[in-house]
């Protein structure tokens, strides 16, 4: 019963993800960063790490992310449940555009709802990108900054890669791209910081 | 033809990385140009759609097109098709990442990787706000929910996202009623 409750529990938490993530993919973030650290279904750095993955794997990351957590917390089928919970919200609205509400995307009231969404969400997701990226610079909550060397260099790394191949090659590196490099970045300067300490 | 649907969509599913916009192109290669399913105008009004309605751009397009081509059995198939690769390839992950990242070579790969991710979502989020209508509501309401956010993460409070974007909507549409006559605010 408990686990059925547990199942139930998780598929809510993915339905009003996908209920309330407007423009896809990145957008999504915030929701599932509060809602898996709110249940402590994730830490935040194994949350961080697993947007890595989300984007060197084939998929929509919400379903990508909706899969990971339903397993970490009640395997196969809270993956199922969580799955089917992100994906449900689309899909009967979808429906329903397609088949009744033709120009419910053109009325006012919701044209007017957008309007004012959408600077929420673009602002969620800059502060969830800037806090990212302080705590992989070393900022450890409570005003407390020790700084993470490793961290650092390979920001100052990857910004001067980003910058050159705009620059030469006039080329805007892909998401798979620039995760590959700063793989290659983080094992790189941690074993010359392994070698240095 | 619902096999076909599936299949195709779990194609899709399968191949495209990164999710959302990179999608689009290889959707419209196939359902338009490959089998004709539905036009360029078509597709269009749906990424029209799509961009407005909750949840990933993938599903809403694979539910449309389903429905266009077989009714809701169609976009069931459809949409089945596209999480499921994505689905069973996480799963498949989800028993040995935990393992995986225990490596410490794979510890440091991932120092990197949350970089990366950091500066990800700060692209797509600068890319969002070049988008966004520079008129007076939208920037206040992004100011405040910007300072909301930063001062709730340096007290460590939490609150849910949800509130903030109802709230957004919520004003959005008072703006809508109050101002009429007015098309672009």
């Amino acid at each position: 019963m408990a686990f059925i409750l547990k199942l139930l529990y998780i598929f809510w938490e993915f339905f009003q993800i996908g209920l309330f993530t407007f423009g896809g993919g990145f957008a999504m973030i915030p929701l599932v960063k509060e809602t898996v650290l709110s249940n402590n279904w994730l830490t935040e750095a194994d949350f961080y790490s697993f947007i890595g993955v989300c984007e060197s794997t084939p998929g929509p990351i919400a379903i990508n992310m909706a899969t990971y957590v339903g397993a970490s917390q009640a395997g196969p089928l809270g993956s199922v449940f969580a799955t089917l919970g992100v994906v449900l919200p689309s899909f009967i609205i979808i429906l329903l555009i397609a088949a009744l509400l033709k120009g419910l995307t053109e009325t006012k009231w919701f044209k007017g709802f957008l309007s004012g969404a959408q600077p929420v969400i673009t602002a969620l997701l800059l502060s969830t990108g800037l806090v990212m990226l302080a705590k992989a610079l070393g900022y450890g909550g409570n005003f407390a900054f020790t700084p993470n060397y490793e961290g650092l260099v390979i920001f100052a790394l990857l910004l001067a890669i980003v910058g050159a191949a705009k620059k030469f090659f006039k080329k805007k590196l892909s998401s798979i791209q620039l995760i590959l490099i700063s793989a290659v970045l983080g094992i790189a300067v941690c074993m010359i910081g392994e070698v240095l300490k | 033809m619902l096999w076909k649907l599936f299949l195709t969509f779990f194609k899709i599913g399968a191949f495209t990385f990164g999710g959302g916009y990179a999608m689009i192109s290889q959707i419209r290669e196939v359902v338009v140009e490959k089998n004709g399913w539905i036009s360029d105008d078509e597709l269009t009004e749906i990424i029209t759609v799509a961009e407005s309605t909750p949840g990933p751009i993938a599903i809403n397009m694979a539910t449309y097109v389903g429905y266009k081509k077989k009714g809701v059995l169609g976009s069931a198939c459809a949409t089945l098709g596209v999480v499921l690769p994505s689905f069973l390839i996480i799963l498949a992950i989800s028993y040995f990442l935990e393992a995986f990242m225990a490596n410490k070579y794979v510890a440091y790969a991932f120092t990197g990787i949350r970089v990366a991710v950091a500066f990800l979502i700060m692209r797509a989020a600068a890319g969002m706000f070049k988008k966004m209508k520079k008129k007076p509501l939208p920037c206040i309401l992004f100011g405040l929910v910007f300072a909301a956010m930063i001062a709730m993460e340096l007290f460590a409070v939490s609150a849910s996202p949800v509130f903030f974007i109802l709230g957004g909507g919520a004003v959005g549409i008072i703006a809508y009623a109050a101002l009429p006559g007015k098309e672009e605010r």
